[in-house]
């Protein structure tokens, strides 16, 4: 048996999950595809900002549009922070397109007009 | 003087959603001050997920989050001025303010939404002992610097409070390459969400010392050196030998947010608990078309709130510019009793109000195991059990209005020990 707390909402529910990946505690069923994830293959939505060539931003604000594996985290970052945007930039263009051939793209999380 | 219907000041997301709830309602001519070049307020360097569960179903970052609601201002054509700085709002609800463009402009408004959020409190607001370096930086300062213009503030990084900012910012900072040593939390439990206790802290082992607080400064040369962190007893004194030392270059304050009610702190009227105005079941003030909601009337747990409040202020805007608010009849004081540190609203015109009433709260500390009670005098209206209940998740409870019949004066919430 583990317990687990849920990050997937704010709620934050205390799961306990046993041996065959049975999920209580769970307000939602989110709660039990987090637990079952979390004990398998633990994932994270990434979100970070890249360099941008633009008239009014510094940063532009970017997130994995899925959660990536967990263990891809860092190396994520390393990419990441190598990528130059030029605006415009609309939400959801795609930064990096399947980063480590998870199938996963980084996107832009904001509009970036000029 | 120009007239205007509603003007709202601050431009955030309380701010834009009450715009559009007002539009929509019928409220054609809306005025938005906003002190800052864009839309949004903190969302924008809220970078991270977790927003809009609620309101879109499905998980959003604080930028795409408010870029919903600044669409759809721009969208419906809701006027807004930028980089504009609201200096006085009177009694009669003149609204001073200038920008660079218009100069010193009064607005005569009709009625006024102040959705002017919260700020943080400062190293100034919890007087550590020791030097006065510069590296001590507030959460959200950091997080400003790091996220908006990508500049990070240190690379052995220290956290005092446990407030989601600050767990936010041990993750963040831990990916851009800083060695976040720990989170100190003064109270035994902590301030943040549970979710992000695991995903921020957990997840990068970074460590979390309860009862723990910083009893020194050092940074004799003008920045910080070093912190001195020591555990504090239930009365919240230092343990004499319990004094662990980290070599830090920057410490980061989560340590509390507090409504920013400059603008409406000299009208004379009733504050609350939570350190914003004393409100009734529109989020009205004492001064009659005067609104406030969002994070200026109490620090909400989660945008998805402060959206859905926003809209009560807006529906009350729109029933005081159509007369359709009478202030009068049946009148509840709502207080909190035994548990419960706080409750919004703390006044209710039962005549004037919505089908369903709306109490917002926090408990005082945590409890297991307990009933929350709704009261009208010693009349129970409703009882919720709770397996676990702790202050920094806001509880809210909706109550059909047919439920109170007016016997008594008083409402309370409290809490019930279960036998």
């Amino acid at each position: 048996m583990k317990e687990l707390i849920c990050i997937t909402c704010p709620r934050g529910c205390h799961l306990k999950v046993d041996d065959d990946l049975n999920v209580t505690g769970n307000f939602c069923p989110r709660g039990a595809m987090y637990a079952k994830a979390e004990l398998t293959h633990p994932v994270r939505t990434l979100t970070s900002t890249v360099k941008i060539n633009s008239k009014v931003a510094d940063r532009l604000p970017v997130k994995s549009a899925r959660p990536l594996p967990k263990e891809l985290i860092f190396k994520a970052m390393e990419e990441i922070n190598k990528v130059t945007m030029n605006a415009p930039i609309s939400i959801g263009d795609v930064v990096i397109k399947n980063i480590f051939d998870t199938g996963i793209d980084i996107v832009a999380t904001k509009d970036i007009l000029k | 003087m120009i007239n205007r219907d509603l003007v709202i000041v601050g431009g955030g997301s309380a701010g834009m959603s009450a715009a559009l709830e007002a539009y929509s309602l019928g409220v054609k001519d809306i005025l938005i001050l906003e002190k800052n070049d864009y839309l949004g307020g903190i969302l924008n360097q809220c970078i991270h997920n977790g927003f809009g569960l609620q309101e879109f179903k499905e998980e959003l970052t604080g930028p795409e989050f408010m870029t919903r609601f600044s669409k759809a201002v721009n969208e419906k054509g809701i006027e807004y001025r930028l980089n504009t700085n609201v200096i006085n709002i009177s009694k009669d609800k003149v609204v001073s303010y200038s920008n660079s463009e218009e100069g010193f402009v009064e607005i005569k408004a009709k009625a006024i939404i102040l959705t002017t959020g919260c700020y943080e409190r400062n190293s100034g607001a919890i007087q550590i002992p020791g030097d006065r370096p510069s590296g001590v930086y507030t959460a959200g300062q950091a997080q400003l610097y790091l996220n908006i213009y990508g500049q990070l503030v240190g690379k052995r990084v220290f956290i005092l409070g446990s407030g989601d900012i600050g767990l936010i910012m041990a993750r963040r900072m831990t990916l851009e390459g800083a060695k976040v040593l720990g989170v100190a939390e003064l109270n035994s439990y902590s301030a943040g969400l549970n979710r992000n206790i695991v995903q921020c802290l957990q997840d990068f082992d970074i460590p979390l010392y309860l009862s723990h607080t910083v009893k020194e400064i050092v940074g004799p040369k003008g920045h910080i050196e070093k912190i001195v962190l020591a555990k504090v007893d239930d009365h919240f004194n230092f343990i004499p030998g319990s004094e662990i030392e980290f070599e830090v270059d920057a410490l980061l304050l989560s340590v509390g947010l507090v409504p920013n009610v400059d603008l409406i702190s000299r009208l004379g009227i009733p504050f609350s608990k939570t350190r914003g105005a004393v409100v009734t079941e529109h989020m009205e003030t004492e001064i009659e078309g005067l609104f406030t909601s969002g994070n200026v009337l109490h620090v909400h747990d989660l945008v998805d709130y402060v959206v859905s409040e926003a809209r009560e202020a807006a529906k009350g805007a729109y029933l005081y510019l159509n007369n359709k608010l009478s202030h009068k009849g049946h009148m509840y004081k709502v207080s909190p009793k035994d548990g419960v540190n706080y409750v919004v609203p703390q006044k209710i015109y039962i005549d004037d109000a919505e089908d369903k009433l709306i109490f917002k709260f926090r408990v005082a500390h945590p409890f297991k195991d307990i009933n929350l009670v709704i009261s009208e005098g010693d009349r129970v209206i409703k009882k919720i059990y709770k397996p676990a209940i702790i202050p920094s998740e806001m509880e809210i409870v909706k109550l059909d209005k047919s439920l109170f019949n007016k016997e008594n004066e008083n409402i309370f919430v409290y809490v019930e020990e279960r036998k």
